[in-house]
């Protein structure tokens, strides 16, 4: 297989200046020195893609994915390194991008896909799907100024051009993340023809979901370097982890905010694991976390133990308490622990967060660890979302629907 | 070394050695000319849309000068210039075209940064539409030029016609190598377009269009330097226009106490060939600007989505 993309050493350098000095004057008055800090947004970045791949880049914000994916378009230079690229390209970096307000859609469609590198007589060819594409909105307006349009409206035009522009490479920087969810699918329709047509796909982006979704392999980058390579399932486990590591994640302290702030505190937490060797929780093994506590010779009545467990973007995914369950501890007194089985934790794949707290009934804190205990689950398959619900699908050829539930419909148009 | 990767449009397959080579950036601009054609497409739409006069406005502009001209040098302190109104027409329409081309051409890039940062193009595209609009326009005021020519009957130098499309080529080549140069140049030091409107006032005074040459030239002969106003290529451009169209190379300009005419060298004395030879020398001179603008343009270019 052909390389669509080869990047060989590819390093980035910006200087940032402490000022915008962008006048001789200021030059020559600092005699041609500007202070300034250098900071490396890619660093030694090896990456081949192959043609008709689709590949995720994956990484927080400031990890240099967007830099990297604009030195491929050719937007940036890279200071040191090489990338060479076979085929036509085309950048969804930012749609309408050239949108001139004043000429009307039609005459933008035009300006806008030469742009984009298309010539005339092409872009006559495709005109109407490219109006098609985006909308009966457009399709209406297409003679008026573009700067009448919603940005809804700006957004599909552009999108809908460049998706015409008939790449061999595709790269998108979040975009498909734009317009309402039929508009979403739609692009991710036109993502996948492209993929059955053997295209080359670079994604951008930190949506780990949609890299399972489309992506046939991925590579996440942190602080500028490539950090993973390989199935876009392990890839996603190294990011969450990564990013896991920019905020240490460490509890938050505020003892001021009770006034029974360390009468009891939490002494450490345990994962048990049903394999000891290997630190992971598969489909239907239990969870057992164990807390423990010391009263610091207290003697203390009120009291609820509570773990909530929340996702990579720190979204709650359960949580519970020993109140709420009515499962009351008791009075307790010294050092012990408070154990939490869950049965089965119906979770997909990812590294969650467990909180744990120990409060009076009022909610009043002794102690409380936010977000710092990691529990690494590993789920088969390429769903997405959250949880993990179990699914069949099938077909019933000549079946009709009603008379067994409530039945919605939507109105044509 | 740096690279960039690179695209055409249509190719399917795009190497990149060390640097962009100025062959393959002439082969990409090539390639984009749609765009180009485009480009000055919108800049001329854009610039009169919702204006009632439309592309009038662009002969307004030029008409307005030159009545302003011709009531001063004509009228308030008379230079005596027989038909001066034609005699500044001849010169001043293509060097307009100059001024108003290397202006547009200067901000092009700055202007255009939101497309810059997010799309890649070759970007010598953005100032040689900023020209191309303005050659454009050139060509609609020069309808002006030829209806007033044959209003007036004026005999034109029929034999020095040719040098006309020579001397708009040559400019059009110095305009561009300048423009390029200034496009580039002005991302990173955006003093460059408060400098041109002052460099350009200068460049008009300095250039034969409301003078004669030779009336400053002879000047210049005690000290030996009749030569220095040809240094200045849209000297020679200007020139060849007034050459071709004016057509007088000596005119009467009065008469002396005893009713003697006087008469004043306004053209150089020189023929034909004279007029070929110095505009391929200014042609081949700005040909050699050009690519180095190009290369100046190539050299800062990686920067420019940075600068920005």
């Amino acid at each position: 297989m052909a390389a669509a993309v080869e990047i060989e050493g590819v390093s980035k350098r910006f200087r940032l200046y402490h000022e915008k000095f962008t006048s001789l004057k200021e030059r020559i008055l600092h005699g041609g020195r500007i202070p300034y800090e250098d900071f490396w947004a890619l660093q030694d970045v090896n990456l081949r893609i192959e043609a008709g791949e689709s590949i995720g880049l994956l990484g927080h914000n400031g990890s240099g994915k967007s830099t990297l994916l604009k030195c491929i378009a050719g937007i940036l230079r890279p200071t040191s390194g090489e990338i060479r690229t076979q085929g036509r390209l085309a950048a969804l970096l930012e749609l309408g991008a050239g949108f001139q307000p004043d000429l009307s859609g039609r005459e933008n469609v035009f300006l806008n896909g030469s742009i984009l590198g298309m010539k005339r007589a092409a872009i006559a060819k495709r005109f109407d799907d490219i109006v098609h594409f985006a909308g009966d909105e457009v399709e209406r307006m297409i003679d008026n100024q573009v700067k009448f349009y919603s940005s809804g409206m700006y957004v599909r035009l552009g999108f809908a051009i460049a998706i015409n522009v008939d790449p061999d490479i595709l790269l998108v920087d979040e975009v498909l993340a734009v317009g309402d969810e039929a508009f979403q699918r739609k692009c991710l329709d036109k993502v996948a023809a492209f993929q059955a047509e053997g295209r080359t796909i670079i994604v951008v982006t930190h949506a780990a979901d949609l890299v399972r979704q489309v992506c046939t392999r991925a590579a996440a980058l942190d602080h500028g370097r490539l950090v993973a390579m390989g199935e876009p399932n392990d890839v996603i486990r190294t990011f969450r982890d990564t990013l896991m590591t920019g905020d240490d994640g460490a509890g938050v302290d505020d003892p001021d905010a009770s006034p029974f702030w360390h009468r009891v505190r939490i002494t450490a937490v345990e994962v048990v694991y049903p394999d000891p060797a290997q630190a992971i929780l598969l489909p239907g093994q239990p969870l057992e976390l164990r807390i423990g506590f010391d009263t610091c010779d207290n003697r203390v009545d009120d009291i609820v133990a509570g773990i909530a467990i929340h996702g990579t973007l720190g979204q709650l995914a359960y949580g519970t308490n020993s109140h709420l369950s009515g499962q009351e501890l008791g009075t307790l007194q010294g050092t012990g622990v408070v154990c939490f089985r869950v049965a089965d934790l119906p979770l997909l794949d990812g590294t969650y967060r467990v909180t744990v707290s120990l409060h009076t009934r009022g909610g009043l804190r002794y102690d409380h660890w936010e977000q710092h205990v990691p529990v690494e689950i590993k789920a088969p398959g390429r769903d997405v979302g959250v949880v993990r619900l179990a699914t069949k699908i099938q077909v019933e050829p000549g079946a009709t629907l009603g008379g067994r539930g409530a039945l919605f419909r939507k109105d044509a148009g | 070394m740096a690279t960039t990767a690179r695209h055409g449009p249509g190719d399917g397959v795009r190497t990149t050695g060390t640097a962009v080579t100025l062959r393959s950036r002439v082969a990409d601009i090539v390639a984009y000319r749609e765009l180009l054609v485009n480009l000055i497409r919108k800049e001329l739409k854009v610039r009169y849309k919702n204006s009632a006069l439309g592309f009038v406005w662009s002969l307004v502009n030029p008409a307005v000068t030159i009545a302003v001209f011709y009531m001063i040098f004509s009228v308030i302190l008379p230079n005596s210039i027989p038909d001066f109104v034609l005699f500044l027409m001849s010169g001043v329409l293509i060097f307009n075209m100059f001024q108003n081309g290397t202006a547009a051409a200067v901000g092009s890039v700055v202007g255009n940064a939101p497309l810059i940062k997010k799309v890649w193009f070759p970007r010598e595209v953005l100032p040689l539409a900023s020209i191309g609009s303005c050659f454009v326009d050139f060509l609609l005021q020069s309808s002006v030029l030829v209806v007033a020519f044959t209003v007036a009957r004026w005999r034109v130098g029929w034999i020095y016609l040719p040098l006309i499309p020579l001397a708009i080529v040559v400019a059009l080549l110095f305009t561009t190598a300048f423009g390029v140069w200034l496009a580039a140049v002005n991302v990173k030091f955006r003093d460059m377009q408060h400098f041109l409107g002052i460099a350009l006032m200068v460049w008009f005074w300095g250039t034969p269009i409301i003078y004669g040459y030779e009336q400053v030239a002879h000047r210049l002969s005690r000290f030996h330097l009749t030569w220095l106003p040809l240094i200045n290529p849209y000297a020679i451009v200007s020139l060849s226009f007034q050459r071709a169209l004016y057509n007088r190379r000596r005119v009467r300009t009065g008469t002396d106490a005893a009713h003697h005419p006087i008469y004043t060298t306004l053209l150089p004395d020189h023929g034909y060939l004279w007029y070929l030879g110095v505009l391929a020398v200014v042609g081949a001179v700005s040909f050699l600007l050009l690519v180095g603008a190009m290369r100046t343009f190539r050299r800062l270019e990686g920067d420019f989505a940075e600068e920005l």
